[in-house]
């Protein structure tokens, strides 16, 4: 008991205070990317080469899906220009799958709060059941991590339940395995209404490193289930997946 | 009998180097192989049906390869003689439509079609839906005998399988596990690869494991190659193997100790692992690893600032783990529920090929970082971590033993860095040569990755086979449940932590 209390003692108090002090991120942590495309030289399509996902179009301009980004250095390696830039801006999630698309000087539309009624719902209390459908148990641990002490999910009003019947939202990893078809929509089916969903990762939001196997399905959207808030990533750091649930309750505005 | 062809770890053969076996004697070869002490790393086999068998001696850097050719159709299995190759049969019948006559568990693994032919192993129309877990189980009969089905859908935030047990009362006689519905196609996709994609998804082959499995496709490409790594990005590459390692076991013996009851160790731990995790995020950018590693090198060298930076993280996070985990040794009540709980033998773990802590908690020193060192390992042999008590308590102490064994040797390596600023981080990987194998074995956290690639005359892989640790090991849970309380399985698969799509590829 000495014992328990001594290491109480030293271990201490350690929950960060985000979002009012955001903590610190590595110096080669890879945010949302930044585009200059007045650095391209003509007809250059290295980084559009190099992505691996085809995130990166110049068709009409350049342009990159932050759905399909997996913030490898692909595209970053490619370009001696810097044309694409990864930032250290964390924030990422949005509520619209068309606005994961960054395009040179528009303003990246950051996820906006529910509507009233649901926020009068949700706002004070939300529940989440995560489904891992193909997930590789990257975002499957970056979501768990938020329960730990480090960061306390509950002081938000926010719990991971165990049954889909408790649960308010259900939160999607994976490109959504046609072998776990059945059981994510089985999973929605039992969550009462009205729920939320949300997409965890390039792979829940667009199948991401599998986009191509014709073994899933191309995440949530590429299931034909919609999505309320989509946290891109591979995977989305903590702060990014809890960022993405504060700003959809209202408790972060700016 | 022809002696078979023998390569080290991350080394590549020509194919005209392995001698051919006809089916029989290559089993024969196989089976006597595992019986004299040898252990099965890979079996498997190609579209062209050429199939191949890798043999590790115990306490021997030696790899043994042979090579076969399977009939388009029926054969006799190996599992009968040689249960270890029990997954490895069911894989080939899945994937080439080949049938193991008498297989003694001959059911789907990962609920797909064979690739590119008409064939099927089980006989099923073509067309017809194949739903995953849906297939005949093992059943006791009896009537206090009852069944419990658990899943796909879990109730933690954890991937998706099937676990059916069969019980009388509270004990269970039986555990049956399903998988396969994180199937992703991954080696199907490999065969004709390299491809753009192909180095992601190594990475989230098992996201848990970037770095073991990212560090075994690099090694296997390297070999194909000829080439390798320069010896700074090889003990970069060791470094976030062993960092991983920390990450992983800290936070499964806070794992364990939320299983039991004991929350002090569990808060302490959960947060601890997001400590090591960070120090890999101060590597690369990234908590899990991602884009450090590339074939031929890796994309991130170490500066002295960041080299005491580390140092700093890791001796606060070393001692603060130390803390946390010692008062799960210190509490009787802990002990308790650990000790005598999910207890394997060595027998079945030498019967069943079991890998990793779960080995080394029944006394066998299975551990690629000793038997089949490359890089900074070859420099002095890999202190084992050994138990002998084969149960949760057992495997607790290894992967404590471990962490200690981990911290040290990245204390270590950051030192020798400090020597290495001349060296390159990467150098160019060059063509893969056409007709070769490679072998490449790393030993992740989770115990022995192996990557077999083989090239076609075009010098791309003609076949790719990817084995998690969690290949292996998956059968121990199962014998690690029989006679204990079904109120148990939790902590018995913490202690074992297995991938779910390392295993469904």
């Amino acid at each position: 008991m000495l014992k328990i209390l001594a290491a109480r003692l030293r271990q201490g108090h350690r929950t960060n205070h985000f979002p009012d002090v955001v903590p610190p991120l590595p110096d080669r942590f890879r945010g949302r990317p930044a585009l200059h495309p007045e650095r391209c030289p003509e007809g250059c399509k290295a980084c559009q080469d190099a992505c691996p996902t085809g995130a990166i179009t110049l068709d009409a301009g350049l342009s990159l899906d932050l759905g399909r980004c997996l913030f490898c250095t692909g595209c970053t390696e490619a370009c001696p220009d810097h044309a694409v830039e990864f930032t250290p801006e964390f924030r990422l999630a949005t509520r619209a799958r068309e606005d994961l698309l960054l395009a040179p000087g528009a303003e990246y539309a950051l996820a906006g709060q529910l509507e009233a009624r649901a926020l009068a719902l949700f706002g004070r209390s939300l529940k989440l059941r995560v489904v891992s459908a193909g997930g590789c148990n990257g975002c499957e641990v970056d979501v768990n991590v938020l329960g730990t002490i480090g960061w306390d999910l509950g002081r938000f009003g926010i719990q991971i339940v165990a049954s889909p019947r408790h649960a308010d939202a259900v939160l999607i990893c994976g490109p959504v395995t046609r072998n776990m078809e059945l059981a994510l929509r089985k999973t929605l089916d039992a969550t009462p209404d009205p729920k939320l969903v949300i997409a965890v990762g390039a792979c829940a939001i667009s199948g991401g490193p599998y986009l191509e196997q014709a073994e899933q399905l191309g995440g949530a959207p590429g299931a034909g289930i919609p999505v309320d808030l989509f946290i891109p990533g591979c995977p989305p750091h903590p702060l990014t997946i809890l960022d993405g649930l504060l700003r959809l309750l209202g408790k972060i505005k700016s | 009998m022809t002696a078979p062809a023998v390569l080290l770890n991350g080394t590549a053969l020509p194919l005209a180097a392995i001698p051919e076996l006809p089916l029989p004697a290559f089993q024969d070869a196989v089976a006597r192989a595992c019986d004299d002490g040898h252990r099965l790393v890979a079996l498997c086999c190609g579209a062209d049906l050429r199939g191949y068998a890798v043999l590790a001696a115990e306490g021997s850097p030696e790899l043994r390869v042979l090579r076969t050719t399977f009939p388009a159709g029926p054969f006799p299995a190996l599992t009968p003689r040689c249960p270890e190759a029990h997954l490895f049969e069911r894989e080939i019948a899945e994937q080439r439509g080949l049938r193991p006559v008498d297989h003694p568990s001959l059911k789907p693994l990962r609920f797909h079609r064979a690739w590119g032919t008409d064939r099927d192993a089980w006989d099923r129309p073509p067309g017809a839906a194949l739903d995953p877990g849906v297939a005949p189980f093992y059943r006791v009969e009896g009537l206090q005998v009852h069944e419990v089905g658990v899943g796909p859908v879990h109730a933690g935030v954890i991937e998706p399988g099937h676990f059916r047990f069969q019980c009388n009362g509270e004990e269970v006689l039986h555990l049956e596990i399903a998988l396969g519905y994180q199937h992703r196609g991954l080696e199907r996709i490999l065969e004709g690869g390299p491809h753009r994609l192909t180095f992601k998804q190594m990475e989230t082959l098992a996201g848990d494991t970037t770095i073991g499995h990212g560090w075994g496709h690099c090694l296997a490409l390297e070999a194909l190659a000829g080439t390798g790594a320069p010896a700074a990005a090889s003990l970069i590459r060791a470094m976030a193997l062993e960092l991983e390692r920390l990450a992983n076991h800290t936070g499964d013996l806070g794992a364990i100790a939320g299983d039991v009851g004991f929350l002090p160790t569990a808060a302490y731990c959960g947060r601890l692992r997001g400590d090591w995790l960070n120090m890999t995020a101060q590597l690369c950018g990234s908590r899990l690893g991602r884009d450090l590693l590339r074939p031929g090198g890796v994309r991130f060298g170490l500066g002295a600032e960041r080299r005491a930076d580390l140092r700093q993280r890791l001796v606060a996070a070393a001692a603060d783990t130390a803390n946390a985990v010692q008062l799960l040794f210190d509490t009787p009540s802990v002990l308790a529920r650990m000790e005598g709980t999910g207890r394997i033998s060595p027998l079945q773990v030498h019967r069943l090929g079991l890998v990793g802590p779960p080995a080394r908690a029944c006394g066998l020193g299975r551990d690629a970082r000793r038997e089949h060192p490359v890089g900074p390992y070859a420099a002095r042999p890999w202190p084992l971590a050994l138990d002998d008590l084969g149960d949760v308590a057992a495997r607790a102490r290894v992967r404590w033993q471990e962490i200690q064994a981990s911290a040290g040797f990245v204390l270590e390596a950051l030192e020798q860095l400090e020597a290495m600023a001349e060296s390159p981080l990467a150098g160019p990987l060059g063509e893969l040569r056409p007709d070769h194998l490679a072998v490449a074995l790393v030993e992740g956290w989770r115990g022995e990755i192996a990557h077999l690639a083989v090239t076609g005359g075009d010098g791309r892989f003609s076949l790719y086979k990817i084995v998690d640790p969690s290949f292996h090991n998956w059968i121990g849970l199962a014998m690690a449940l029989r006679g204990e309380d079904i109120s148990d399985f939790p902590l018995c698969n913490k202690s074992f932590n297995l991938s779910y799509c390392g295993f469904d590829l």
